[in-house]
């Protein structure tokens, strides 16, 4: 067993990971930044290819208070009025420090260029071109943190679980992927960053590390949930033929930019039948193609692979080749020629508004334990907009840092956990099952009961179908770990990620169950419409029992904007 | 029209290495990962390799040797023939594909 001490243990090396460990550092305190992938590499962050949404008013006159009021409208009533607040207030100067760090925003004219994207009322959104505000925003924030010689980076380090001393956060136990050891990490406070929970679904936009670990890492330690039932489908993902190097969620900037026409199966225009003409001119909203596209293809008029034809082959090339710059090669490379094809495309799970309930100070309900970036929920409400997610993972990030450092320093060195951490330690030891069944295939029927029963359109049947068949997988998964946790021990990494992303299926399950209404990104085909009555947050905990309960709670408002308002 | 790849892919701690192959049906257009992937979910879960991303070659985690020359295995595409999959040879081998990439101030 390693054991490792620092004073803020930081669980995610994405963007929120990485602010909170500048701001760490900034405040005196040393961190430990661990990742179970590469330091700023394996989660949503360095993926990210569009925009960031801030008020910095570079474009057209701007405040924080107008990227708000359109942020509570897309929540549709139940943002936590506080955290969106400090999204929108805070990003604005997270939005500068990157921009102070060249992370090279796209500019012209002496100004930032800002874009308009949907749901916001001006133009807004910075960006990095072509495509590249992901990979830019991580190399940017990993350049900073490697200049801090308080911030210690380690790499392939996965958390299991929060440990626990008289209820609050003393450390974490993790596991070494390389070696198979158990890892101690000593620490008077801890920061969960570790992003959200698309990996749930079969066709989604996430990478191999986003099953939801934060959810269930706070879970277990006896934090709350908020508003789990709300994942947002992106319902132009790519679909066929199979695109390599590129993100399935590419065609969108093309879309702002050159229209693009979508069509069913039998190449005719479809969304006007759902109340929407779009006419090649992007006016359609993200929740009304989502449905249009999955209706059409309910009716059997779906493209081949299951979705709907997206179509640029009206635009003249030289358009084309303006608009998409080199992305055209790299579409070649792949056989794609789009003034010849048509591409195929459906809705995928994209980002997850729900998650870990925090205060403004980004701590948890459990004493020391803090949250930031997508992991946190409640700042988005029931739907999120566009480039709100970064600006959420950097704001969120550096607030939870300093109050973490701050909290660290109060409280002072934690000493040996290891008695802290028997129970987890047991299980990191078991001796592995050998009639296990094959794991990999358990993820992948996981995957698909979740987008085929808790999908963008939900009735009571396929849910509770779904709560059956998952509370039935938990039975199949067991206590036991399967592999024997040996260096680099693929099928028992699988048990630990089926164990967190049964647990927050399940979370997300019965929150959409008991939602009796659609609302955002929440859509019950037995349900239409929103209702009232339900302007509530759901909270969900897991009970002593090994049981997840749900509670109805009132929204938070801010009664200070309601009065500017 | 599906086709099949035939891998022989090393696979085993340091010391014990050895090859192992594997039929792999395909479509065409679809990745070494996507492949290796499959033979997780249809053959050998334990079989280990390292990746994140899958599709935006963001992570470069995937790193591994075809035929003896590094790629990167989501944006190398299955063929309809013999491929031998190997882990990088110039860093430290794990098990199986997976080597130790992290840089040596991230390490544990
Ligand atoms: C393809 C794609 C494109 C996007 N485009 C945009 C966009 O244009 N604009 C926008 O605003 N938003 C966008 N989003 C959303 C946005 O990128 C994310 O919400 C945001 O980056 C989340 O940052 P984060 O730091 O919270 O999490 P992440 O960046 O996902 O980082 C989480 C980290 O935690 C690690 N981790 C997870 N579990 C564990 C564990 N158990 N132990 C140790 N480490 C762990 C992961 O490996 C990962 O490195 C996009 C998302 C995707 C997937
Ligand atoms: S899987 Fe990320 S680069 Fe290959």
């Amino acid at each position: 067993m390693i054991h490792l001490e620092t004073d803020v243990a930081i669980i995610g090396a994405g963007g929120a990971g990485m602010a909170a460990a500048i701001a760490a550092s900034e405040a005196g305190s040393r961190s430990i930044l661990l990742d179970r992938s590469l330091i700023g590499r394996g989660g949503a962050t360095v993926m990210a290819q569009m925009t960031v949404a801030a008020a910095v008013g570079e474009q057209t006159e701007d405040h924080w208070t107008h990227h708000l009021k359109d942020t509570l409208a897309a929540g549709r009533g139940l943002c936590d009025e506080r955290l969106a607040r400090l999204l929108c207030e805070e990003g604005v100067a997270a939005i500068r420090k990157l921009q102070e760090w060249k992370v090279g925003w796209a500019a012209e004219d002496g100004h930032l260029k800002q874009v308009q994207a949907p749901g916001h009322d001006r133009p807004r959104c910075v960006y990095v071109d072509f495509l590249n505000t992901g990979p830019a925003v991580s190399k940017t924030l990993r350049t900073q943190v490697i200049r801090h010689d308080l911030i210690r980076r380690v790499g392939d380090l996965y958390a299991l679980d929060i440990v626990l001393r008289d209820g609050a956060a003393v450390g974490v136990l993790a596991v070494h992927l390389h070696t198979g050891e158990p890892v101690l990490v000593a620490a008077p406070s801890v920061v969960i960053a570790t992003g959200g929970l698309t990996r749930l679904y079969r066709r989604n936009s996430a990478s191999l590390n986003m099953g939801g670990d934060g959810y269930a890492l706070a879970l277990r330690a006896g934090a709350s949930l908020i508003d789990m039932e709300f994942v947002q489908f992106f319902p132009i993902g790519h679909l066929a033929p199979r695109l390599i190097g590129m993100d399935p969620i590419m065609w969108d900037p093309f879309r702002y930019k050159l229209g693009g026409r979508l069509l069913n199966g039998n190449r005719e225009e479809f969304t006007q039948k759902y109340g929407v003409a779009d006419g090649g001119r992007y006016q359609i909203t993200r929740d009304q193609a989502t449905y249009a596209i999955t209706k059409e293809v309910e009716a059997g008029r779906g493209s081949p692979a299951g979705g709907a034809y997206l179509s640029f082959e009206h635009v003249p090339e030289a358009e084309l080749r303006k608009a998409f710059g080199p992305i055209i090669d790299k579409l070649a490379k792949n056989g794609i020629d789009l003034t010849k094809t048509a591409i195929e495309v459906a809705p995928i799970a994209h980002y997850h508004m729900g998650g870990v309930r925090v205060g403004t100070d980004m701590e948890t309900e459990v004493a020391n334990l803090y949250c930031a970036g997508e992991a946190v929920g409640g700042a988005n409400g029931a739907n999120r907009l566009s480039g709100n997610a970064i600006t959420e993972a950097l704001a969120f990030g550096f607030v939870a840092g300093r109050n973490a450092a701050v909290r660290a320093q109060a409280a002072g060195a934690v000493g040996d956990i290891a008695a802290d951490a028997a129970e987890g330690l047991a299980m990191l030891q078991a001796k592995g099952r050998p009639d296990a069944p094959n794991s990999a295939a358990l993820i992948a029927a996981l995957q698909d009961l979740m987008q085929d029963y808790v999908g963008p359109f939900r009735t009571q049947e396929k849910l509770t179908h779904a709560l059956a068949a998952l509370r039935r997988m938990r039975g199949e998964l067991g206590d036991t770990p399967f592999g024997t946790g040996a260096a680099y021990d693929a099928e028992r990494l699988d048990w630990y990620d089926l164990r967190t992303m049964l647990t927050v299926a399940e979370a997300v399950t019965m929150a959409a169950i008991a939602r009796t209404e659609s609302r955002g990104a929440h859509q019950r085909e037995d349900f239409p419409g929103q209702d009232a009555e339900w302007e509530v947050n759901q909270v969900i905990r897991l009970a002593g029992t090994g049981e997840l309960t749900l509670e109805r709670r009132p929204v938070i408002r801010e009664p200070e904007l309601e009065a500017a308002s | 029209m599906s086709q099949t790849a035939r891998l022989t892919v090393q696979r085993g701690a340091p010391g014990q290495a050895h090859a192992e192959r594997y039929d792999v049906p395909f479509e065409p257009g679809q990745s070494v990962l996507d492949g290796l992937r499959w033979i997780r979910a249809h053959r050998d879960p334990s079989l280990a390799f390292r990746f994140s991303c899958i599709n935006a070659n963001a992570c470069k985690e995937c790193m591994m040797l075809l035929d003896g020359k590094v790629i990167y295995a989501c944006t190398e595409r299955l063929t309809d023939g013999e491929m031998r999959i190997e882990p990088l040879g110039n860093k430290a081998l794990i098990r199986d594909l997976v080597t130790e990439i992290a840089p040596p101030d991230e390490r544990l």
